[in-house]
């Protein structure tokens, strides 16, 4: 029995090195540590609305987060007629009407988050050629995850290498593949006033938003774990349940 | 020999029509199963378990998707997010299909260690292959669903291994495809055959416990049952401890599936398949690594033979070459606790397809291309050569009378 | 088949605990697997996306009195009738007739020239026929199902036929003197 429990586990670990080997290229990954991190971890509301504030003041100006719907955002603790506000920030396009023609109309909770460009490439054009990505899965699209687009947010301190050439209108970011990155350094000190007071540093910022782009990767988050522990409390139980009965009805055989 | 007997007037009434009360307490009551079974012969019933709750999250998946290529990343993002406990089936099944994997590795590696291959139980094994690779379809289909990046490219590399055959091969990728590229028509059939097979896997499984229950299971004595008393009936004695590893194996399954619901897949895949960039590296799942590592293993061509094709014709013949385990193993004992020399190689065996699996998740460079080169070898040399040699040469350890009689004395340690 | 010693000593302390121990995991299992299936079957519950109540604006401006328009509302047909000053009266006339299902004319709108309701016949889910200009519309002079004859007067209450209950009324409010929103 021993000699199985050990086995499946150095099997896992196995599978465990498979799925490593592609290991993130590049300096070390920043981590500041994030409340939904670990087997109790869930998300910081607070800091979820924070963050919130972040991308919708700065990050939506070019990417959008289309996966998230403005309904959702009362699960980060915006009121009903705060979404809505947001919401009817952009115009969306709908129709036909009678008449038979499109038109604008503001967004609804039922909408999804308005992207910025109306697709890929006016994203493009208005930017220099590079297609700001769509931030919904960001947090989970990428190796490193949380850690990674946080160290890429704060990774256009450090000068290029010598011998590192950065082309025109790009950025040397060493956590970005290849170096160069067609984003401008975006979080500064008092980038954004934070409604709760918080003071915003360049480490809060950075927190922040990478914290509620992972809420819109992984909405499921909280209640996944709660329900988890519950499951495994009950399998706990259960099994030793039946390790208890196999152990009786065994006794006896030789 | 049918022990079944009952005093209801309403199963009597069916049982006289359909004998499947006596069928079921025949092969799920007194079946009867060698006492010394140890814990590694739970993994056939786990598989068995796994495929009904592959089946069940499948089948409610499939009830929110949609197979076309520009909603299918979308629907399964609206699983996950807007479908009540969506997150929970999709993680469930997606975690599922490696576990699936690992537990029927294990079954197969069990298969391995104690000769479950040898006669007479040829066809009970050659029934396991084919549900492996049938398996292995599900599997593939199954991954290229969610279009995601890793679904897309996986999809268009492993379908190019058939343009590897000469004259035939672009007609077949061709076929394969419905089109001249990985596009809306591979994904509706795949969509199509990842829903059938599992049920065809299910046919195979119950065919499988057929042939288990014409030839008996094997044990890890590997010698025959010669009296009664070297058995136990099945219920209650194997029910309880199947479903005490059910207990185990979930335990296992859901840490995975509740907190690290995403540690078997590839970031990429939450990229939305893009037909005209391909990802940096391209990694299948982790249970085909070391087939993928033996395909990549050939990189000169011979004679008029192209790397490639020596590579694909490489890759499948790992899997055919366990159709002729039975005969290429020459041995007439079936248990490596007995089989001093075998016992050593069978972890050589493991260890060199470790070996395979964690080349076929690198990229091939520097000294991986020769390892992975050296561990292939070894791996046709392992079932082509040394195990008829060894079969013939190596000096066996007495087998006990019975397994009674094994099991009354301390029992060595396999 | 062999049966082996243990169960030679029923009622002792082992076959006692065993028992128990038997119950106790039947109880656990069973619940727990019950517990299971909860996913599952309420999956296939409305989606977060489909309950998020989408609402449908009507612009009334164009629907001259006696004219009836029909919109679509969470993939229901929604009927809204110009009604003129005849029939409004003939539905307040009738609100002391006995009916199947009583309700006042006035309890079911908002402003009495304007009836809202969702065409979706009571009795079995047909679309009334009244709409049109060349619809019956029934012995009531509203709406009349043709799929099993149920007559709908002009306040859309079942007088007559199989339904069981009125047509229904859905959640709306008047955004401007001419526009409403439904939802």
């Amino acid at each position: 029995m021993r000699k199985l429990i050990l086995t499946v586990l150095a099997a896992l670990s196995v599978a465990g090195v498979s799925q490593t080997a592609l290991a993130h290229e590049g300096p070390a990954l920043q981590k500041p540590g994030f409340s939904f991190e670990g087997v109790f971890g869930h998300y910081d509301q607070a800091a979820l609305k924070r963050g919130f504030q972040v991308f919708h003041e700065v990050c939506s100006n070019c990417h959008g987060m289309r996966l998230v719907a403005y309904r959702n955002l009362k699960e980060i603790g915006l009121t009903e007629d705060e979404a809505k506000a947001v919401a009817a920030e952009r115009q969306i396009q709908d129709g036909p009407n009678d008449e038979g023609a499109m038109f604008m109309r503001p967004g609804r909770l039922s909408d999804h988050y308005i992207p910025p460009f109306a697709n890929d490439n006016a994203a493009r054009a208005n930017n220099n050629g590079a297609l700001p990505p769509d931030l919904s899965l960001i947090a989970k699209a990428r190796e490193g995850g949380p850690n990674y687009v946080y160290s890429l947010l704060l990774g256009f301190d450090e000068a290029a290498p010598e011998g590192h050439t950065v082309p025109d209108g790009m950025f040397y970011n060493a956590y970005f593949p290849g170096g160069n990155i067609g984003m401008p350094p975006q979080i500064m000190d008092d980038l954004v006033t934070y409604a709760d007071g918080t003071k915003a540093t360049k480490e809060q910022l950075a927190h922040d938003v990478v914290s509620l782009l992972n809420w819109a990767a992984e909405p499921e988050l909280d209640a996944r774990k709660t329900l988890g522990l519950h499951v495994m409390i009950f399998l706990t139980v259960l099994t030793a349940l039946f390790y208890a009965l196999k152990v009786q009805i065994w006794k006896d055989v030789h | 020999m049918s022990g079944f007997h009952t005093n209801s007037k309403v199963i009597g009434w069916v049982e006289q029509r359909l004998p499947i009360f006596s069928f079921l307490h025949h092969s799920a009551v007194e079946y009867p199963t060698p006492k010394n079974l140890n814990y590694w012969w739970n993994f056939g019933s786990l598989a068995g378990f796994q495929l009904v709750v592959m089946i069940l999250s499948g089948i409610f998946l499939a009830a929110n998707y949609t197979a076309h290529t520009s909603l299918a990343f979308d629907s399964v993002e609206r699983i996950m997010r807007d479908v009540n406990y969506g997150w929970f089936m999709r993680y469930l099944h997606a975690n599922g299909a490696s576990m699936f994997f690992l537990l029927v590795y294990t079954h197969m590696l069990r298969g391995l260690y104690y000769g479950s291959y040898k006669a007479p139980r040829e066809l009970l094994w050659w029934l396991g292959v084919v549900i492996y690779l049938c398996m292995m379809g599900t599997a593939f289909m199954g991954y290229v669903l969610p279009w995601g990046q890793m679904s897309f490219w996986g999809a268009t590399v492993i379908t190019n291994l058939f343009s590897a055959f000469p004259v035939v091969g672009k007609f077949i990728v061709t076929w394969l495809w419905g089109g001249f590229a990985v596009d809306n028509p591979t994904l509706n059939r795949f969509y199509a055959f990842h829903y059938l097979l599992p049920f065809v896997i299910y046919a195979l499984m119950v065919v499988h416990l057929w042939a288990l229950h014409t030839v008996k299971s094997n044990n890890p004595l590997g010698i025959d049952v010669k009296t009664p008393q070297d058995t136990i009936p099945f219920h209650p004695y194997f029910t309880i401890k199947d479903l005490f590893g059910i207990g185990v194996f979930l335990m296992i399954y859901m840490a995975f599936v509740f907190w690290a619901p995403n540690f078997f897949g590839e970031p990429d895949n939450y990229i939305k398949a893009n037909p005209m960039v391909t990802p940096p590296h391209i990694v299948p799942e982790w249970y085909f690594l070391p087939f993928y590592a033996i395909l990549r293993a050939f990189t000169m061509d011979l004679w008029i033979i192209p790397a490639k094709l020596q590579g694909v014709v490489a890759m499948f013949s790992a899997i055919i070459v366990l159709l002729f385990l039975p005969w290429l193993d020459t041995s007439k004992v079936r248990s490596a606790a007995f089989r001093p020399i075998y016992k050593q190689l069978f972890w050589v065996f493991v260890a060199d397809c470790v070996v395979l699996g964690y080349c076929g998740g690198k990229p091939p460079e520097g000294n991986l291309v020769m390892i992975g080169q050296l561990a292939t070898a070894y791996y046709f040399l392992h079932f082509l050569v040394i195990l008829p040699i060894v079969g013939k040469i190596e000096k066996t350890r007495p087998l006990p009378a019975s397994i009674s009689s094994a099991v009354l004395k301390p029992m060595e340690k396999a | 088949m062999a049966e082996p010693a243990s169960h030679a000593q029923p009622g002792g302390d082992g076959q006692t605990r065993r028992d128990f121990l038997l119950q106790a995991t039947t109880a656990v299992g069973v619940v727990g697997t019950c517990l299971s299936l909860w996913p599952f079957i309420d999956s296939m519950n409305p989606a977060a996306d489909t309950l998020a109540l989408s609402t449908t604006d009507v612009d009334l401006s164009s629907v001259k009195v006696g004219q009836s328009i029909t919109v679509v509302w969470q993939g229901k047909p929604v009927f809204v009738r110009h009604r003129t000053p005849d029939e409004i009266a003939a539905a307040a006339k009738d609100d002391g007739e006995t009916m199947r299902d009583p309700q006042k004319d006035a309890d079911r709108v908002k402003k009495a020239e304007w009836l809202v309701l969702i065409g979706v016949c009571t009795h079995l889910g047909c679309i009334p026929g009244g709409q049109k200009p060349g619809d019956s519309r029934g012995d009531f002079g509203g709406w009349m199902c043709p799929c099993h004859g149920s007559h709908y007067d002009t306040s859309g209450r079942i007088r007559k036929g199989p339904a069981p209950a009125n047509l229904a009324v859905p959640p709306y409010t008047f955004t401007s003197a001419s526009t409403i929103r439904i939802g």
